[in-house]
Parts: C-alpha cells; structure tokens; sequence
C-alpha cells in the first residue's frame, strides 16, 4: 500500500522535473531560467527523501539539508551578478 | 530499488546529457553556468541513486553550490559590474 | 495504528507530489516573468513541506531532521523569490498586457 503511494509520487514528481525542465531549455529571459534552476532544485530535495524512504537509510537526507541551505546562495549570487552589484 | 525510482535515475541521466550539450551551445554565459550548476544538481542526485551518500553531498556543497557562487562572483567582478 | 498513520504519511506524500507537478505546470504555462517567479515558489514550497510531513509520518525517527529541512526551507525560499522579482523588475521585465497595478513603480516614482 506506501509501496504503492510512493511510486506514485515518484512518479508525478518525475513529471514535474520533466515539465520545470523544458522551461530550463525554452526560457526566453535568464531570470527565467534562474526560477527553473531554483524549481529544480526543490524538485531534487523530494527526490532524495523518496530515495531515502525506499532504501530506508536516514543519510541521505543530509543532501537534502545542504541544498535547502545552498540554493539561496546560488539564487542570491545570480540575482546580484544580474542586478551588476558586485 | 523499484522501478519507479530507477526509471527517474534514467531520467537523471539523460537530462544531464541534454543540459551538457546546453552548455556548450548557449550563446550566454550566464545561461552556460546556469546549465554546469544543473548538470552538477543531476550528478549529485544520481550519486545519491548509486548508494552514495557521501560523495552526494560533496557534490552538492562544492559542486552546486560554491562552483556556481563562485562563477558569477568572479564574472561580475572581472566585467565591472556590466552584464 | 501504525498502518493509518502510515496511509496518511503516503497521502501526505503524493499531495505533495501533485503540488510540485501544478507548480511546474504554472511555470511553463504562465505568460510573464513575474506569474512563474509566483507559480515556481510559492506552490513547489507547499509541496516540499507536504513531502517533509509525509517522510516524518512514514519515518518517526527522522523527525527533527525533517523539521530542518522544513525550516531552512521556509527561511530561505521566499526571500530568494523576492530578491528574484526585484532583479526582474529592476532590469524591466516585458509584464503581460493583463497587469492593472505596479505598486513598486508608483513608490519609485513617488521617491523619485
């Protein structure tokens, strides 16, 4: 039965990837892109705690902490680079 | 490992190959960094797929993270400010 | 017991996925920049946190780990979107002939 679920929100958040991913590619301005970079990234963090319900290893979601962490970074350092203000 | 999961490690893969080839056809730079950061997001989900924790995080702190702070720190600085 | 919970836990976890799917939906379909920094966020924070709730029901164990995610994930996610809107408005983003009101303009006007 969470066997089950889990596949199922494995496999709409593949979908979602899929969907934030050809935004990546078509975006027509750079701040475009920089949103599916950040969609992206929150997109990864469901994917690494579906991983580590199924293997049932509490590690992993360690990853998932750097990027709740580092993303702002990167999304701050573009916006500054794009605004010139370095 | 179900096939669910192991059919998104597929999809990891193959969208690193699309979002490399993106890379090196972007005609701006920025978009081209952009697309290394992402090409470095898929790696470290991937590594985290193959069983290994460790060098996902790695990646992810370094690789992600610091590469990309690092590139356009760097571009901003050398350009004057001009984008 | 353990087996409601752990239905909920999975429930939890698929609304959250579906979340995060409507989220990337809003973000190809919107029509201007400032609609898909609106779409992108707001809408994949509310399913991460719905994913997070879901893996606490699923694994009590790894609770406060969770909740850390979580917190850094509200912190942090907000505050990039609004910087990202300021970039975008700042270095005057084409907006959809739909918008009616620009606040922060008028304000810059005002100052101005």
């Amino acid at each position: 039965m969470v066997e089950v679920l889990i596949a199922i929100a494995g496999t709409l958040a593949g979908l979602a990837f899929l969907l934030a991913l050809a935004r990546f590619v078509r975006g027509p301005s750079r701040v475009d892109r920089v949103v599916a970079f950040d969609v992206l990234t929150v997109i990864s963090i469901t994917f690494i705690v579906l991983v580590a319900l199924v293997e049932n290893r509490g590690i992993y979601l360690d990853a998932a902490l750097v990027y709740a962490l580092l993303s702002f970074l990167g999304v701050i350092a573009i916006a500054r680079y794009l605004e010139g203000r370095f | 490992m179900n096939t669910v999961l192991l059919s998104i490690g597929v999809l990891l893969a193959v969208a690193m190959i699309g979002v490399a080839w993106l890379t090196i056809r972007a005609t701006r730079i920025a978009t081209a960094m952009l697309a290394a950061g992402l090409v470095s997001l898929f790696a470290s989900v991937l590594f985290l797929f193959l069983a290994a924790p460790d060098v996902a995080m790695t990646e992810a702190a370094i690789g992600s993270g610091l590469t990309t702070f690092l590139f356009f720190f760097v571009l901003g600085r050398v350009r004057g400010g001009q984008s | 017991m353990g087996l409601l919970i752990d239905i909920i836990g999975g429930l939890l976890l698929v609304s959250g996925a579906a979340f995060l799917l409507f989220g990337s939906l809003g973000l190809l379909r919107m029509p201007d920049v400032f609609n898909r920094i609106q779409a992108g966020t707001k809408t994949t924070t509310l399913g991460t946190l719905l994913t997070l709730a879901g893996a606490a029901c699923l694994q009590p164990a790894w609770g406060w780990k969770l909740l850390l995610i979580g917190v850094f994930l509200i912190f942090t996610n907000p505050v990039s979107a609004q910087v990202l809107a300021n970039t975008a408005h700042r270095r005057g983003a084409q907006k959809t002939p739909l918008t009616k009101i620009d606040q922060l303009a008028e304000d810059q006007e005002g100052k101005a």
